[in-house]
């Protein structure tokens, strides 16, 4: 099928050329170099898009305009923003644990780059791709909550320590829903790895797939993700109205512009895995023997589907955030430990008996067969 | 540098009221002349700064509520880019002081002051804390809060309308705008340090700070 | 009234009554606490309710006023004086073991004028530092600002409360008690704080996350308002009552103009009347709706917040054109008001009234029956009629516990006698009881701004004032049902331009006082959702 705008033909013609003219040990390393500048540009482009488009849409939800200065639509607010971060003090505040402090806001912005850093953006848009994905997310997504808790520990600050608590308990507990809902695909499609779970979901999306525990497995993930990023209802960690500005209340500066871009992103992350587990990834809406539909689609190149799925979650993420109160950490891990698990632990359960009965749309309709 | 290309979108410099004041500013701090490129990076710097003043509201009274109007729907700070009110002094460029600063609170306002990082600017918000408004003859009430700290821009009014408060916020935003980075020249602002009197020994305390070293 | 002073003459035989504005009562300071006690007690009608307790410097003597209601009927009241002449030490009974309102309003009138109370368990100063030179209410106050310096050096919080008691043999113990255990976790809520709705402190000992102990300490924003009226005419006086409680400003100068209009005898114009209630009416609205908005922000509800402050702004759009102010809208004066209603002020008042009906259906459906929200709510903060009687928590949140306080039905001023409207009361005494009760509120307004709204009668809208006033010598009192609960005045007169003495009754101080027994053993975070259903204004404490 033509894919005139996809990236793939220019990724292969790099790739060749750098075999061609250097050895494999430099072309590695060019390649990977050049890898790396890609993810960390990409990171710091979707941040900076992600926070002007949170504010214009909190803007949208509350009746009021948002940025709107800087450039057209105020686009450029961010970059300003940016700016001023770039070159604000960093206060060194004396009573607090110097190593765990300076450290602390670095785990937050390595875990959600590495995890960043497997997300199939589109066809061979890919930084890590293995065949254990799944449990790689998991595990660098985790180390987040480190840096959370170092950053209220180490500030010498009450607030901030409650903070931190308040953040381990959530995270920790929410954990646990996010990996189950991720297992109940893994049960499903059969493999850990990111690419394959999104080949496989060519003409039936997992959410489809796997009919009614995927849905229910599909929702967890939803509501244990954005639990895990502390937002939304679930944002007591920083709680403003109580904690002032939570673990991170002693940071200025760029450091606080780490946890600011990690926030972010890290809504974009949840929102970009659901996206890749459950809805398809980049994958183009197909359809069995309709080759003409299917050939219009793939016109529409595999990045552009992947933003505009993950776009849909993260606006779906923001309205929650901003029509609910905020929870109580008792309703919150009331939520958790009596409501979701239990539920997951028996989903999980129902999709292996879906799957082994051939229940899947995929085994009971062959039309939606790759 | 002319005090006009000072650009605000939106509102030509005529229409801003004390254009003198910030001439007189610029003027100053470009005594030395600028070099081409560092005037250029400035320029960025500047306008960075400039649209991403994120207050910190130190809000005690009356004017405190037209501050929130002012966030709110109907007036929308958001506009400027400065919706983004940060609780904690650390991560905050404006403190907005509104209301009337008295002698149990003077320490405390020095105190979010000193913790705030630089670049931090200061807008006295009404009259109480220009000078201390209605109340100016009372024991109890410190007589505007550059007693206590420097204040970049005076905002008038008993609450001021959140008009006004984006006039003012305007007005900041344009002092921000001639500001030198390099080199590390600002305006100084107006701080009358000398009445801070020490409880303990009876002797005017100097406070040390970037401005009277 | 004969029954009372049977009562008040079987426990204190030389009590000396007077019929004056109040039934007033004078004692000597040892026989307070048994009137006090036997007024308490009182089966038919027990004087239960201290609506203020105002501390006066009579030069000669130095003593405290109380006003006593009853939670039975509240128009009936009783006003209780007793002085001592001791100036150097001057110590009177507490009667903190009836009335917890009397805790921090007596630990107030220790700061203003140096009078101790003799079985109080906490005598530190409110309001103002503990250090500060001089007791500032009192006549011989040296105001010289070398005395009291501004500083900048931050000071240690002591929680060593001193405190006098009797022990059975009638021997005064001086003791200090610390308010916290050793070990307690305790953190600064305030005075800098995004929720606490001002500048208040609340020194608050956590037990993980559950709150074992609050400590109120406040006065940062303490601006002498009582002392500067001393130095002001009447007319003056008018500007700080709206700096008070400035969401419901409009609601505290009218209480001040109707005091002064009482004493001075001034017949105050119809027209002027029905613009008045229309006002205050208005300026309740918009005060429930900035309580309401804050309450949602203050439960995370950041864009309850803007849409509770977008229909604000229609309401002071009114007032705007009315007048010129927004929040602060400077139109009662004494004998009416200073500026007519414009043209379209009736046009615009009857658009309002759908619209904010149609929002009222909005917020219910927004958040009134959120399933998060109901979580936060209801059980929470709970307060019950007793203890909303005893700390004298009056407005909607007292009328959230049961307790039948609006001054506009038990005590009518102005129009309210003509207007038809219902008093909303709830029993359940949680946060979601006081939280519905403004919205409630808020639609009983929009009735009675309906009834009023069509027939204002034409006329003057300003009765004819001396330029100078001057009120006959007195004590005069007057209540109004403010935004937040029961505010009142006090004006001691000596005949003089000036008030000899001004003390205003906040509402919110009560509002603050209950904080400490209903957020015990709640959640940190439901301290702050307490606290905005509370509602309290700080400037309005601290004066």
């Amino acid at each position: 099928m033509k894919q005139p705008l996809e990236l793939t033909g220019l990724i292969s013609n790099l790739h060749t050329f750098f075999r061609s003219n250097l050895t494999p040990f430099w072309a590695t390393v060019i390649e990977g170099a050049l890898v790396l500048i890609a993810v960390l540009a990409a990171y710091a482009i979707i941040a900076l898009a992600l926070i002007y488009i949170e504010r214009k849409i909190t803007a949208f939800f509350q009746s009021r305009l948002g940025p709107n200065r800087l450039g057209k639509y105020g686009w450029i607010q961010s970059v300003a923003d940016l700016i001023k971060i770039l070159i604000k003090e960093i206060i060194h505040i004396n009573k607090v644990d110097k190593v765990l402090f300076y450290a602390a806001p670095f785990f937050v912005i390595v875990s959600s780059v590495l995890t960043f850093g497997i997300i199939p953006f589109g066809q061979g848009l890919q930084a890590v791709d293995f065949n254990i994905g799944i449990v790689y997310i998991l595990a660098v997504s985790s180390i987040g909550i480190i840096g959370v808790l170092l950053a209220g520990w180490s500030s010498n600050n009450k607030y901030s320590m409650i903070g931190a608590m308040r953040s381990g308990a959530q995270f920790i507990s929410y954990e646990l829903s996010a990996g189950f809902a991720l297992m109940t695909v893994v049960v499903l499609s059969g493999t850990m790895q990111v690419s394959e779970i999104v080949e496989s979901q060519r003409y039936a999306w997992n959410v489809f797939n796997g009919h009614i525990p995927a849905m229910i497995a599909f929702v967890i993930y939803l509501i244990s993700g954005h639990a895990e990023t502390n937002r939304g209802p679930f944002d007591l960690p920083e709680a403003e109205g109580e904690l002032t500005a939570g673990y991170h209340t002693e940071y200025s500066g760029l450091q606080f512009g780490f946890f600011y871009l990690a926030e972010y992103l890290n809504m974009f992350i949840i929102a970009a895995i659901a996206t890749t587990v459950f809805l398809g990834g980049w994958m183009p809406i197909q359809v069995q023997g309709w080759d003409g539909f299917n050939q219009v689609m793939w016109y529409i190149p595999s990045y552009v589907w992947f933003f505009a799925k993950t776009g849909v979650l993260i606006f779906f993420s923001l309205w929650v955030r901003w029509s609910f109160p905020r929870l109580r950490i008792d309703l919150l891990l009331n939520l958790e430990w009596k409501y979701l698990l239990p539920i997951n632990l028996v989903n999980i359960i129902v999709m292996v008996v879906v799957v082994l009965l051939g229940w899947t749309l995929e085994d009971l309709f062959p039309i939606f067969r790759p | 540098m002319d005090v006009n290309k000072v650009k605000i979108k939106a509102l030509p410099s005529d229409d801003f009221k004390d254009n003198e004041t910030l001439q007189a500013y610029i003027d100053e701090l470009n005594a030395t002349g600028t070099n081409v490129v560092v005037g250029k990076l400035d320029q960025m710097i500047n306008w960075g700064r400039a649209n991403s003043l994120w207050p910190l509201a130190f809000a005690t009274s009356c004017c405190g509520i037209e501050f929130m109007a002012a966030a709110a729907a109907h007036y929308d700070l958001a506009r400027f880019g400065m919706e983004v009110v940060r609780n904690s002094p650390r991560q905050a460029d404006l403190m907005v002081v509104a209301g009337t600063i008295v002698h149990k609170m003077g320490p405390l306002l020095r105190r979010v002051y000193d913790q705030m990082a630089e670049p931090k600017y200061v807008v006295a918000m009404g009259a109480c804390a220009i000078s201390g408004g209605p109340f100016v003859n009372s024991y109890h009430v410190i007589n505007g809060a550059d007693k206590i700290i420097p204040v970049d821009v005076y905002i008038p009014g008993c609450p001021p309308r959140p008009e006004s408060l984006f006039y003012g916020l305007l007005q900041l935003q344009r002092k921000v705008k001639v500001e030198k980075f390099f080199g590390n020249k600002r305006i100084v602002r107006p701080y009358n340090p000398d009445t801070l009197i020490n409880p303990k020994t009876g002797e005017t305390v100097k406070v040390e700070n970037e401005f009277n070293k | 009234m004969s029954n009372i002073q049977d009562i008040i003459l079987n426990a204190v035989p030389e009590a000396l009554i007077e019929e004056k504005q109040k039934l007033t009562v004078t004692v000597e300071p040892k026989q307070l606490h048994p009137l006090v006690k036997a007024l308490y007690e009182n089966k038919d009608l027990p004087f239960d309710y201290l609506i203020s307790l105002i501390g006066m410097d009579w030069e000669d003597k130095l003593g405290v006023i109380y006003l006593f209601s009853s939670s039975k009927d509240m128009s009936q009241e009783i006003a209780v004086i007793t002085a001592t002449e001791d100036r150097e030490n001057p110590l009177l009974y507490s009667i903190t073991d009836m009335y917890e309102a009397a805790h921090l309003n007596e630990r107030e009138v220790y700061a203003m004028l140096g009078i101790r109370f003799i079985n109080n368990p906490d005598m530190r100063r409110f309001l103002l530092d503990g250090d500060w030179n001089g007791y500032p209410l009192c006549k011989d106050y040296d105001a010289d600002p070398t005395l009291n310096p501004i500083t900048i050096a931050n000071k240690e919080i002591t929680d060593l409360a001193p405190r006098i008691m009797e022990d059975e043999n009638g021997n005064l113990v001086e003791s200090v008690a610390n308010i916290f255990d050793e070990d307690d976790y305790i953190i600064n809520i305030g005075p800098q704080h995004p929720s606490t709705h001002g500048v208040m402190h609340f020194r608050t000992a956590l037990n993980g996350e559950v709150v074992k102990k609050i400590d109120v300490n406040s006065g940062y924003i303490h601006r002498g308002i009582e002392k500067m009226c001393e130095t002001m005419t009447y007319p003056q006086i008018l500007h700080l009552t709206d700096r008070l409680d400035y969401l419901s400003a409009g609601m505290n100068r009218h209480a001040l103009c109707m005091c002064i209009e009482k004493a001075a005898e001034i017949e105050v114009p119809m027209r002027a009347e029905y613009i008045r209630v229309i006002m205050d009416e208005l300026n309740r609205i918009s005060s429930h709706l900035l309580a309401w908005a804050a309450h949602c922000n203050d439960l995370g509800a950041t864009t309850a917040f803007v849409y509770g402050v977008r229909e604000r702004e229609h309401v002071l759009d009114i007032f705007d054109k009315t007048c010129g102010g927004r929040l602060i809208i400077n139109q009662n004066v004494v004998g009416g008001v200073m500026f007519d209603i414009y043209p379209d002020f009736q046009k615009d008042v009857k658009a309002f009234i759908p619209y904010m009906r149609e929002k009222l259906v909005e917020y219910d459906d927004f958040f009134s029956h959120n399933p998060i929200a109901l979580n936060r709510m209801v059980n929470v903060g709970n307060m019950s009629r007793e203890d909303a009687i005893t700390y004298a928590v009056t407005g909607p949140a007292g009328r959230g516990s049961g307790f039948s306080c609006d001054v506009r039905i038990h005590k009518p001023y102005s129009l309210y006698e003509k207007v038809e409207f219902k008093e909303v009361i709830r029993t359940e005494g949680d946060s979601y009881a006081r939280y519905m009760n403004r919205l409630d509120e808020i639609e009983q307004s929009l009735h009675i701004i309906e009834q009023l709204i069509d027939d204002i009668p034409e006329g003057e809208i300003l009765a004819k004032v001396k330029p100078i006033i001057r009120l006959p010598e007195g004590q005069y009192y007057q209540s109004v049902e403010a935004g937040k609960g029961e505010f009142a005045v006090f004006i001691e007169s000596k005949g003089d331009k000036f008030p000899y003495r001004v003390k205003f009754r906040s509402p919110s101080l009560a509002a603050v006082s209950v904080m400490p027994l209903i957020c015990k053993d709640e959640l940190l975070t439901d301290f702050i959702g307490i606290g905005g259903s509370m509602d309290y204004v700080i400037p309005d404490i601290d004066r």
